[in-house]
């Protein structure tokens, strides 16, 4: 079963790269834009077939390692 | 005194802190990252670099390396561990220390000397310290301390921030701020004081012919606490 999260940076955390891309794009006519936020995507292929299971078993790698949850939230977005 | 320098596969600064510590004295070992035991260490110290290519976080793949484990208990039971630049950034990914480093605020790689005000000489690091503003070298991509507002608010409570980034004169402000970090922070201990994390490399600056001397003053005064 895959599993894909996504991981982005806190609200009230400072984005950088997503200022400097906003500022960009701005730059290339996509005028409209009111923030970027840059973020990071997962896609974790487990051998676990049971969605509740294997949803969790991400869930715990997220809290462990994939994200640092001082700075950033985790999504779950969809397993198949 | 015995010290260990653990060297993580991307770490770079590694060999110069094993000669660093060996000129004020250290009997050093090098450790590699998947050993499991820890050498008899009074001191152990987590250098700088690029641990594992910076993937995911800086310092978080190296923060669950095996010898992390035995690091780990090292530091639980009061022992000493330092932790320079990459070093910092694998001890707040572990959890020794509070807070994270982000990427530096222009986003720009600063290389270059700054001045640091040591905050708290209550410590085997900074007892006697033989001056208030240190000059050291900074060589970060990501040094932007950051932490929740709980967070800082127990760091300041237990006096947990071991040097503020100022200028010569020991001026603390956002002019001297050079990556963004909040409070000016550069190190912060853990609470029992054990564990120093910091973005300053001391180890760079053992050699009035290459550096300067800041850095073996505090070696100096470190190995004199430590004994």
């Amino acid at each position: 079963m895959k599993v894909s999260v996504i991981i982005t940076l806190k609200k009230d955390v400072l984005d950088p790269q997503g200022k400097v891309i906003h500022q960009t794009l701005d730059g290339m006519g996509f005028d409209n834009i009111n923030e970027v936020r840059q973020g990071k995507y997962f896609e974790i292929d487990t051998k676990e077939t049971d969605k509740k299971k294997a949803e969790k078993n991400v869930e715990d790698m997220c809290k462990k390692l994939l994200a640092n949850l001082v700075i950033e939230d985790y999504k779950i977005i969809g397993s198949e | 005194m015995h010290s260990s320098v653990i060297t993580f596969p991307g770490s770079n600064c590694d060999r110069d802190m094993d000669v660093a510590l060996k000129k004020f004295g250290f009997k050093n070992k090098m450790v590699w990252h998947d050993d499991v035991e820890l050498p008899k260490s009074d001191l152990v110290v987590l250098p700088g670099g690029f641990s594992y290519g910076d993937y995911l976080r800086c310092g978080s793949m190296a923060s669950k390396s095996k010898i992390m484990k035995s690091v780990l208990n090292f530091a639980q039971g009061g022992g000493k561990v330092m932790g320079v630049c990459n070093g910092f950034q694998i001890l707040v990914e572990s959890g020794l220390l509070p807070g994270v480093l982000l990427r530096n605020k222009y986003l720009e790689f600063i290389c270059k000397n700054v001045f640091v005000k040591v905050n708290n000489q209550d410590n085997s690091y900074f007892k006697d310290n033989k001056k208030e503003v240190y000059e050291f070298h900074i060589a970060h991509n990501e040094g932007n301390y950051f932490c929740s507002n709980d967070q800082i608010k127990d760091i300041n409570d237990n006096n947990q921030i071991a040097m503020f980034y100022s200028d010569e004169n020991g001026n603390v402000n956002e002019q001297s701020n050079p990556n963004g970090s909040l409070q000016n922070i550069a190190g912060i201990f853990n609470k029992q004081k054990n564990v120093l994390g910091m973005m300053p490399h001391p180890e760079r600056m053992i050699d009035p012919a290459l550096s300067g001397e800041d850095g073996s003053l505090f070696f100096e005064n470190l190995i004199n606490n430590l004994r």
